[in-house]
């Protein structure tokens, strides 16, 4: 197995508070790393870093060998790291097909000049467009919905809209902000089944920050786990719910928490 | 998407024949003659307007119009008058000129947003009429006055368009001019609006992080849309010039920069052609109101007022509301 995404010794600083220090860690191809940590472990500032929406102080994020970290975040999403955001962030008064069709415009042939005079690659371009958005929302299972505004949906759909926005741009490594806060058991059970059918079926490398233990365990390869800033323990679910720091450090004792 | 409904040809036929013929029609049987300079000038004022609609489309608003108006119409004037430019030729570069100067500076404040951007803008109007005022080429606060009618244009000896100072009528010929300006203006914006960079422009101005992260160049856009912008400016603003022979600092100062705003709000920021029935109403309504003497800017802004509260959607979300109902 190859490393897609390399993360060496990240550090990030604001100010004197140090909330990522040191941080490394590989992602593999085609493998689910989740990052876990308490409230104010870091976890969403490193997820800044790796799709260049905050600068690194220190350290590097490779992907494919190259570095992609205090880039512009555009120029990173087109090199295929792809970041969603929590429900709020989405296009509000977009229907939800016309939020996929925007997002898919990396894969335009066409020139911006083009669609405006409206030659043949710019009309090919948007009837593409509209038949893979179909297509992602047949695979979402939101394709009754397409036709509804971003902001009548509810929670569970804004999440798997925002992971729909994501997937359009076709990246080969998805970023997820805690795709499963604020769900029940069921809604959580079918988001994991959702996230891995998109790591299945499209043979995309997922990294997922997110709190929930039964979720994580469930549907991760590898797991990090953050604590304070620091990278407190690496491995499999397995290795981690045994893991002795991260029991004491994270876990205490509500051992049941784990779920599994 | 460019397949057009039956209602909207229609509409185009009507507006374009109401334009050209009825309202020239109209002034002529009634006598009315100082209507041209009027229409004329709510052409002009649509299509600065029509920038300024434009960067509301991507969550900015613009209140600095007047300044671009301003760097056109000195543009073109001192092309013409200095340069012995003809006046066709120097429109173009007035636009573009314009342009470029929005996209210098636009470069430090479209980062900003929200009102900061506003605020920015705000001082634009009164940089540039300070600078003109300052600077020799302008000729300080005399500004440059008497200047040539368009000359014609002809190709290989056809006369496309004849020299404005030979015509009889050339309140009907700038009025002609000018709505074939503002009509242009139009199509291009809603052609912009109706393909991808509309649709770039909407996802940012929903949610630009969001739109950075599926790869959009929020940067080169934001002054892609702003560079437009500022050339629908400065082409209004020559155009400007040229009808009224001459150019002040003061030709266009902060209230107009306020107007352009108010033009589009009044006619509705989610409806391309909203800026050009925006700008008819303020101009008129304004004028209209004339004969309540003191009472003129109280009774107007109240209007003003209570059109932002009560349609916030501008002049033309009546029509469609109505529409809805049936």
């Amino acid at each position: 197995m190859t490393s897609l995404l390399q993360i060496k010794n990240v550090t990030k600083k604001y100010g004197g508070l140090i909330a990522n220090n040191d941080i490394s860690f590989d992602v593999a191809e085609n493998d689910i790393l989740s990052v876990i940590g308490p409230n104010g472990a870091g976890k969403s500032t490193l997820f800044k870093m790796i799709s260049s929406f905050v600068p690194v102080t220190s350290g590097e994020v490779l992907f494919k060998g190259e570095r992609i970290s205090n880039l512009k975040p555009h120029v990173v999403a087109r090199k295929g790291v792809v970041r969603t955001f929590q429900e709020t962030t989405i296009f509000k008064n977009m229907t939800v097909r016309e939020s996929i069709v925007v997002a898919q415009h990396l894969r335009a042939k066409a020139r911006l000049a083009g669609y405006f005079w409206g030659t043949k690659t710019a009309q090919e371009d948007v009837t593409d467009f509209g038949e893979t958005a179909d297509q992602l929302l047949e695979f979402l299972g939101m394709h009754g919905l397409r036709h509804e505004q971003a902001t009548s949906l509810p929670q569970g759909h804004l999440r798997a809209l925002g992971i729909a926005i994501g997937l359009a741009t076709e990246p080969e490594v998805l970023l997820l902000d805690e795709p499963f806060a604020g769900m029940n058991h069921d809604e959580t059970m079918h988001m994991v089944s959702l996230v891995r059918s998109v790591r299945d079926k499209k043979g995309v490398t997922i990294l997922l920050v997110e709190h929930d233990m039964a979720a994580v365990m469930n549907i991760s390869d590898r797991i990090v786990v953050l604590n304070f800033g620091e990278k407190i323990a690496e491995g499999t679910p397995h290795e981690i719910q045994n893991d002795k720091t991260v029991i004491e450090a994270y876990l205490g004792s509500e051992d049941d928490e784990i779920g599994i | 998407m460019n397949n057009f409904s039956k209602t909207q040809i229609l509409g185009s036929i009507f507006s374009l024949a109401t334009i050209f013929f009825v309202v020239p029609w109209l002034i002529k049987i009634s006598g009315r003659w100082d209507f041209y300079f009027t229409l004329t000038s709510v052409a002009l004022l649509a299509t600065a307007s029509a920038g300024v609609w434009l960067t509301f489309y991507i969550g900015r608003i613009n209140i600095g119009q007047g300044a671009f108006a301003l760097i056109g119409a000195y543009t073109s004037a001192i092309l013409v008058v200095k340069g012995g430019w003809s006046f066709w030729l120097s429109l173009p570069v007035a636009g573009l000129f314009a342009a470029l100067v929005g996209i210098l500076i636009g470069l430090p404040i479209l980062r900003l947003r929200g009102v900061y951007f506003a605020m920015v803008t705000l001082v634009l109007t009164q940089v540039v009429t300070l600078t003109a005022l300052a600077l020799p080429i302008t000729n300080g606060a005399k500004g440059i006055s008497s200047i040539p009618l368009p000359g014609s244009v002809s190709i290989m000896g056809v006369t496309l368009i004849p020299d404005f100072a030979s015509l009889e009528n050339t309140k009907l010929a700038f009025y002609y001019t000018a709505c074939v300006i503002m009509i242009l203006t139009f199509a291009v914006l809603y052609r912009l609006v109706h393909s991808r960079l509309g649709h770039l422009c909407r996802s940012m101005q929903q949610n630009e992080e969001l739109a950075s992260s599926i790869g959009v160049n929020i940067a080169y856009i934001r002054l892609l849309v702003f560079a437009i912008s500022s050339f629908f400016g400065g082409i209004g603003g020559a155009m400007f010039g040229a009808i009224t022979q001459s150019v002040y600092p003061s030709s266009f100062q902060v209230v107009d920069s306020v107007n352009f705003m108010l033009n589009c709000f009044l006619g509705g920021l989610g409806y391309v052609f909203g800026p050009i029935l925006g700008t008819l109403v303020l101009y008129f309504g304004w004028d209209l109101m004339f004969a309540l003497g003191q009472y003129q800017l109280l009774t107007y802004s109240i209007l003003l007022i209570a059109l932002i509260r009560f349609l916030p959607n501008g002049l033309l979300s009546i029509k469609l509301a109505g529409r809805k109902q049936q």
